[in-house]
């Protein structure tokens, strides 16, 4: 029991041939829309992972934009020290500003009525 | 990026870690044990996440079933392309058999990375060592099957791929959200060609309802026996949520009641809903023969493998192409 994947996870090559190695596909729905992780392709190279994505992710009009990203070139962080440290960071939020009481004994001391909510 | 106040960890060991069963200082028992923990608890897993042998081969092979299921589920619709009564037919079919090999493309994919290249999935197919579903070892026998296949057939999957999005394989879990996009198009496709012939002649509704009594036997064994929750380890790992019973009940639930107002009937007089229970009653499935079936001992299942085995000769050169040296230019 490893419990660790094979080592070569890309399928058989011949021995002074090319590997397969995955890329990772990102999609745009519509213009203006975020780029959003879709799935991945198995390809030698670029120009074959390109038609593979197109093929898969893009067949019913349901993209208007892929990129295709070799998944060794890709970053990862997740680390929690850096992401999410467990210190104050409500000054960083606007949630972490909350003058309602300060608010009405401004108004107290300057004898003004609270404004009327805005129409709409 | 750089946080100043975060260079050293600041937080303790077990605050650090959102999954701490990746942690390799740890024993291989308590990784389990925390990797358990995380599943059961609703936690999703990724494929560079750690994880006990036991789960990556049960998702494994779940994934590779469903992955075979789609690329020998074309073959029976295949034989109709060229038989296809209008263009618009054609089109639809044509696009529903590439949707269907896609499928199968992006499963193998997340097969892939569980560790099983993709040449040893469909050796294992062709060889018998791997199986597909019952319902595409049987034959077609008119334009009526293709659609009581695209309608009931995908929707007896379709229940039990909704299912499937919320697997506690995340991989899985995202593809399914896609493929039940896509199966929702076919579904309507199936529907759009039953409801068309049972509003047709006298001849093309007696078609439907022919193509429907053969296909309920294989549409109620389709899910599988009743299984004991407690022991089902898919059901365990969260792989999967719902039980064989469950996705018949639920497919009963929904498609009875359309296939009756068509005035279509179903070739099983135990069958209808239990008022008290408030579950669908009907006579067993034969279970022999979904065993028979699916060890490739169906009536079309040496004949759809023969296929895929000369296809996948015939293609050899495309895929020794890819993996070729580049040859420098002339």
């Amino acid at each position: 029991m490893t419990d660790t994947p094979p080592a070569d996870r890309a399928a058989g090559s011949p021995p002074d041939g090319r590997t397969l190695e995955p890329w990772e596909v990102f999609r745009q729905e519509k213009e203006g829309d975020p780029m959003r992780h879709g799935g991945s392709v198995m390809a030698p190279d670029a120009e074959l992972a390109v038609h593979y994505a197109r093929e898969l992710y893009a067949r019913r009009q349901e993209s208007v934009r892929l990129w295709i990203v070799r998944r060794a070139d890709i970053h990862d962080l997740d680390d929690v020290d850096l992401l999410q440290p467990p210190l104050d960071r409500s000054f960083k939020k606007p949630g972490g500003y909350v003058m309602r009481d300060k608010l009405a004994a401004a108004r107290a001391k300057s004898g003004q009525a609270k404004p009327k909510a805005r129409p709409g | 990026m750089t946080d100043p106040l975060a260079l050293d960890p600041v937080l303790s060991p077990a605050e650090r870690s959102r999954l701490p069963f990746n942690e390799e200082h740890r024993s291989h028992d308590e990784r389990y044990e925390l990797f358990e923990q995380h599943v059961l608890a609703g936690g999703k897993v990724e494929a560079g996440d750690w994880m006990p042998d036991e789960y990556r081969t049960q998702v494994l092979r779940f994934v590779e079933m469903h992955a075979n299921s789609e690329l020998m589920g074309v073959l029976p619709e295949r034989e109709w392309i060229m038989k296809a009564p209008t263009l618009r037919r054609k089109l639809a079919l044509t696009a529903k058999v590439q949707d269907e090999v896609g499928h199968s493309q992006l499963l193998y994919r997340v097969a892939e990375d569980l560790g099983k290249p993709r040449d040893r999935m469909i050796e294992d197919l062709l060889a018998g060592r791997t199986k597909f579903h019952n319902v595409f070892h049987y034959p077609t026998h008119t334009w009526a099957d293709i659609g009581v296949i695209a309608w009931l057939v995908d929707a007896a999957a379709i229940v039990a791929q909704q299912a499937l999005r919320d697997s506690s394989y995340a991989p899985y879990a995202r593809t399914m959200r896609k493929i039940c996009w896509e199966e929702s198009v076919h579904i309507m496709h199936g529907r759009d060609v039953v409801v068309t012939m049972v509003t047709g002649t006298s001849q093309q509704r007696d078609m439907i309802q022919e193509a429907l009594d053969r296909w309920w036997g294989p549409l109620m064994q389709m899910h599988g026996p009743r299984s004991d929750r407690s022991k089902d380890r898919d059901i365990q790992w969260r792989i999967k949520a719902k039980t064989s019973e469950e996705l018949r009940q639920e497919f009963l639930g929904i498609y009875v009641p359309r296939i009756w107002e068509l005035g279509l009937t179903l070739p099983d007089p135990m069958l209808g809903l239990d008022p008290t229970t408030g579950d669908w009653r009907y006579t067993e499935p034969d279970w022999q023969e979904l065993r028979t079936v699916v060890t490739n001992n169906g009536p079309k299942s040496q004949e759809r493998l023969a296929f895929r085995q000369l296809n996948w000769d015939e293609t050899r050169w495309v895929r020794d192409s890819i993996l070729a040296a580049p040859r420098a230019a002339a």
